[in-house]
């Protein structure tokens, strides 16, 4: 007969850049563990089976859905909520062009989006082709963000009010000004 | 949700140790599948091995020219990887067909393999399912069956396999690598999903507890003219209900070498033997590719519901062959 093991644990979650210390029985998803003990509410509830991308966020940098991210399988990473995504009063360009371009209509999925989004626009800029990427080759080189690419990309982030065109807008918007300032920086 | 134990392990023996000594436990990858089954009911571990930080996240080339690819590989990167993207295209177009970047980037290989079927009526815990309960009965041969298998399947189960990544890696030969508490074993992932039969429940050839560490992918020239097409019921973000991995080589206008997997049509991904033999040596023309699709379709037993995916592999057989053989004559 096999021991009983514990089912619940003291954990330690980064977020956002702060340390938060929390006791959570091991069935808490991280979803629950940001709106239910720590108040962070901002990551959203949509279905809570992974299919609808509304409570996206970015755990060591890359786009997660939180609802099948084990909260106690969370610690030691870096994860980043809507709320830690501006620079104080001073929204993210991402954010910035969701607003610029009525990237929304009720908001709910809104978070998600722009989370899911800012994870989008560093994978294409690292070169990451995608499911609708002509040639897929290293040699073929990065396919353009077009709006196909943008729409397949972002094909997890579902949006019930139907806000697509101007989604893809405002993703468009977002990527060009940190394609431009990179290209400043670089230069 | 049933209670449970958690543990990370950073090394692999001891990831099979603690399998071997709780049978009710469960290897914990990326979560994507095994989490959200686990808030239905259907599965309902003790405890659970957290194996993502093991040392098992790097793809290397092997000496004889293939690729080796760590168990904890997220889809990401696998995807992503520049001597998949040159040498095994369909693998990466494989991958990106599957699920959504957010999935991609927590799902890993390891898991991805032994993600369970997404039948409705194996996901719903108040219904019967041999897969789930042995002996229970299989209501989607009677009822809502539009998405099941149409090769290989029994009177005692219609499910599909889910997996993109796996078709690709079924064309290409690849081999499992798996650890236990008894030592490492190898099985060809031609072995490595078992015949349906009346144990539906028995899905792989896996030693009770094994880990798998990685697959291997043997050198194949002919995969770098390769492609994967999966067809589904909207644009994106959503599971196949037809989809195939081809690689194709010509010379002269024959067949030199040919490899072809079947998506979303069995209870594992279908390596169409009887077509590739139809077709090496024979004439690349769109006669040919046909002929060899009947040649493997011949076999199939559809259900009233699915009778359309015998169609429907027939022209995805000779759309991307037909697509190959153009590339190839380039």
């Amino acid at each position: 007969m096999t021991p009983v093991p514990p089912t619940y644990s003291a954990i330690t979650l980064n977020i956002n850049g702060e340390k938060y210390t929390l006791p959570v029985d091991h069935r808490t998803t991280l979803l629950d563990a940001l709106r239910e003990h720590l108040d962070l509410t901002g990551t959203k509830k949509g279905c809570d089976q992974g299919q609808c991308g509304a409570c996206t966020l970015l755990i060591d940098g890359r786009r997660a859905v939180s609802c099948l991210q084990l909260a106690v399988a969370a610690e030691g990473r870096e994860i980043t909520t809507i709320e830690g995504v501006a620079e104080g009063e001073q929204l993210h360009p991402v954010q910035q062009a969701f607003l610029d371009l009525d990237g929304y209509q009720c908001g709910y999925c809104t978070p998600g989006q722009i989370c899911s989004a800012l994870g989008m626009i560093e994978e294409h800029a690292a070169g990451w082709p995608s499911a609708v990427t002509d040639d897929v080759r290293p040699e073929a080189g990065p396919p353009p963000l077009s709006a196909d690419e943008i729409r397949e990309r972002m094909s997890g982030n579902l949006c019930r009010c139907g806000a697509y065109v101007s989604i893809v807008q405002a993703v468009a918007q977002a990527a060009g000004a940190q394609t431009a300032e990179a290209e400043e920086a670089a230069a | 949700m049933r209670e449970f134990g958690y543990q990370r392990v950073l090394d692999v023996s001891g990831a099979v140790a603690l399998l071997d000594a709780d049978p009710d436990a469960r290897f914990l990858g990326g979560g994507t599948n095994l989490v959200d089954l686990m808030k239905t009911g259907v599965e309902r571990p003790a405890r659970l091995v957290d194996v993502r930080e093991l040392p098992l996240d790097r793809i290397e080339s092997t000496r004889d020219g293939g690729l080796r690819i760590g168990a904890t590989v997220t889809n990401s990167d696998l995807a992503a990887h520049p001597e998949v993207r040159r040498h095994y295209p369909a693998l990466t177009q494989a991958v990106l067909a599957g699920a959504s970047g957010q999935l991609r980037n927590m799902a890993t290989v390891g898991g991805n393999l032994l993600q369970r079927t997404r039948c409705g009526y194996f996901t719903d815990v108040t219904k019967p399912c041999n897969k789930r309960v042995p002996g229970s009965g299989c209501p989607a041969i009677e009822g809502e069956h539009h998405n099941h298998a149409i090769l290989g399947a029994s009177d005692h189960c219609v499910a599909t396999h889910p997996s993109d990544m796996a078709v690709a890696l079924t064309a290409f030969d690849t081999v499992v690598a798996y650890e236990t508490a008894d030592g490492p074993g190898e099985l060809p992932l031609a072995d490595f999903y078992l015949p349906v039969g009346d144990t539906p429940h028995l899905e792989t050839a896996l030693p009770p507890g094994a880990l798998i560490t990685g697959v291997t992918l043997p050198p194949a020239p002919t995969a770098a003219n390769s492609r994967y097409r999966k067809v589904r019921e909207r644009a994106s973000y959503a599971f196949a209900i037809g989809s195939i991995a081809a690689a194709l080589d010509v010379e002269d206008g024959l067949v030199r070498d040919v490899r072809l997997a079947f998506g979303a049509v069995a209870s594992r991904p279908w390596r169409a033997r009887a077509a590739e033999r139809a077709l090496t040596g024979g004439p690349a023309t769109a006669d040919a590719f046909a002929a060899a699709a009947d040649a493997e379709l011949a076999a199939a037993r559809p259900l009233p519901h699915n009778a359309y995916k015998v169609t429907l592999m027939r022209n995805l057989v000779v759309a991307v062959l037909t697509e190959l053989a153009e590339e190839a004559s380039r």
